[in-house]
C-alpha cells in the first residue's frame, strides 16, 4: 500500500512551524488583521472560534486582545505543540469538514488563519471537497450568534478553488465577500474571506501600499441566495449575455477585466 | 477546557434531543483568576445550558448558584460575579457520560473519540 502524504501537519512539520520566527510574525500579523476585520464590539471580551488553530499562534493574539477562544484542528502534533506552549484557549482535535460540535449561537465571531483551503484536499476518494466545504460552512453558520462574522484568511490555489469555497459559503447562508490586501504584491497579497451571518452588510476595503490611489482589489457576493446553477441556466454559450456574465464573474473574483463596451461579444469574422 | 466551553459542546449523535446534555463528573478543576467584566459575563448568560451547568457546579461543591437566569441579569452585579465562574473554572479531568457509556475528560478533547464513545452501537 502506498503511503499517502498526510493532509495536515505531522510532528516534523509542527516542529518547524513553531520555531520559525518569520512564520510566527506573519501568522500574528494575519491574526491581527482578521480580528480587525471582525469588527467586534470594542468594550468587552468576546467568545471566539479559531478554525485550524494549529499551535495556537493566532489564538495567542486573541488572548492578548482579551478574548476567550476555542480552537479546533485536525493535527494532533500541532495541538500538542499548542499544549506545550500553554495557550489560554480551549482545544479540540477534530475535522472541521465534519461539522463543529457546538450548540447554535455559541460564538460571537470566528477567525481562521491559513486553514480553510485544506478542506479542498480530499483525504479519501469518497470525500468530495464541495460536500466537506458545505458541511463546514453550514455548521459554522449555525454555531455563530446571528448577526456575527467569520473572517477566514486562506491561500486559494487558483480562482476555481476560491469560487468553490465562496459558493459553498453562500449556499450555507452567509453573505459577504473576499477582501484582498496588497493585490499587486506577490509576497504580501493576502485573501480574507469575510462572512456575515445576518442580513447583508458592508464589505471592508482591502489594503494597498501604493502611493497612487489604486482601486483596492476586492470582490463581493450578491446578497441574494440564488444558487449558481439556476442563475446560469438558459444562458446560451458564447452569446453576448454569456460573455458579459463571465466577465462579471471574473470581476467578482478580483481579476482584471476589460470594461464592457458596445463591442463586447460582437460577432467576429469567421477566421477569428 | 473551560466550564463554559464544556457547557456549549453538542454532539450530533443520539445523546439527547439536541445532542446535549452530557453529564460531566469533574474530578479535577483549576480556578484561574480572571478579570471580571460584567458585560462579557452578561453576554454569556443567554447561552448557558442551566441544567448541565448546575449539575457540574453541584458535584464540585462550588458556590451556591441560582436555578436559572434572573430577569434583568445584565444589571445584577452580584449574580454576574457568581456566573463569572464560567470563565474562571478550567475542568482538567473528569468523566463525560450518559447511561452505560462514558468518555474520559482530559486537556485535549478529540471530537471523533467523543462521537465513538457515545454513538449507539
Amino acid at each position: 500500500m502506498v503511503e499517502e502524504a498526510l493532509p495536515f501537519y505531522d510532528k516534523n512539520e509542527a516542529r518547524k512551524y513553531v520555531r520559525n520566527s518569520r512564520m510566527i510574525d506573519v501568522q500574528t500579523k494575519m491574526a491581527r488583521r482578521a480580528l480587525e476585520l471582525l469588527y467586534l464590539p470594542e468594550d468587552r471580551p468576546c467568545y471566539l472560534l479559531d478554525i485550524g488553530c494549529g499551535s495556537g499562534l493566532s489564538g495567542d493574539y486573541l488572548s492578548y486582545e482579551g478574548h476567550y477562544w476555542v480552537g479546533i484542528d485536525i493535527s494532533p502534533a500541532m495541538l500538542d505543540a499548542a499544549l506545550d506552549r500553554e495557550i489560554e484557549g480551549d482545544l479540540l482535535l477534530g475535522d472541521m469538514g465534519q461539522g463543529l460540535p457546538f450548540k447554535p449561537g455559541s460564538f460571537d465571531g470566528c477567525i481562521s488563519i491559513s486553514a480553510v483551503q485544506w478542506l479542498c484536499n480530499a483525504n479519501k476518494t469518497s470525500d468530495i471537497p464541495a460536500k466537506r466545504l458545505y458541511c463546514f460552512f453550514s455548521s459554522l453558520y449555525s454555531v455563530l450568534v446571528r448577526g456575527s462574522r467569520a473572517v477566514l484568511q486562506l491561500y486559494p490555489e487558483n480562482s476555481e478553488q476560491l469560487e468553490l469555497i465562496t459558493t459553498q459559503a453562500t449556499r450555507a447562508g452567509f453573505t459577504g465577500g473576499v477582501v484582498v490586501d496588497y493585490p499587486n504584491s506577490t509576497k504580501a497579497k493576502k485573501f480574507y474571506l469575510c462572512l456575515f451571518s445576518g442580513p447583508s452588510t458592508f464589505v471592508p476595503k482591502g489594503l494597498n501600499g501604493n502611493v497612487e490611489e489604486e482601486e483596492a482589489g476586492e470582490s463581493r457576493f450578491t446578497s441574494g441566495r440564488i444558487p449558481y446553477r439556476i442563475a446560469r441556466r438558459g444562458v446560451v454559450r458564447k452569446s453576448r449575455e454569456w460573455v458579459l456574465e463571465k466577465k462579471e464573474r471574473r470581476r467578482r473574483q478580483g481579476k482584471e477585466v476589460r470594461p464592457d463596451t458596445q463591442y463586447t461579444g460582437r460577432k467576429r469574422k469567421p477566421r477569428f | 477546557m473551560k466550564l463554559f466551553t464544556y457547557n456549549l459542546l453538542s454532539l450530533r449523535v443520539g445523546v439527547g434531543p439536541h445532542g446535549f446534555p452530557l453529564h460531566l463528573q469533574a474530578t479535577k478543576v483549576h480556578i484561574n483568576p480572571e478579570d471580571f467584566n460584567p458585560d462579557s459575563v452578561a453576554h454569556m448568560i443567554p447561552k448557558v445550558e442551566w441544567v448541565a451547568f448546575l449539575e457540574v457546579t453541584n458535584t464540585l461543591h462550588l458556590i451556591k448558584l441560582p436555578k436559572g437566569p434572573i430577569h434583568g441579569h445584565e444589571r445584577d452585579e452580584k449574580f454576574l460575579r457568581k456566573m463569572h465562574i464560567l470563565q474562571e473554572t478550567d475542568v482538567l479531568e473528569g468523566i463525560l457520560q450518559r447511561p452505560r457509556l462514558s468518555f474520559n475528560w482530559s486537556k485535549l478533547i478529540s471530537v471523533i473519540q467523543m462521537h465513538c464513545a457515545f454513538s449507539t452501537s
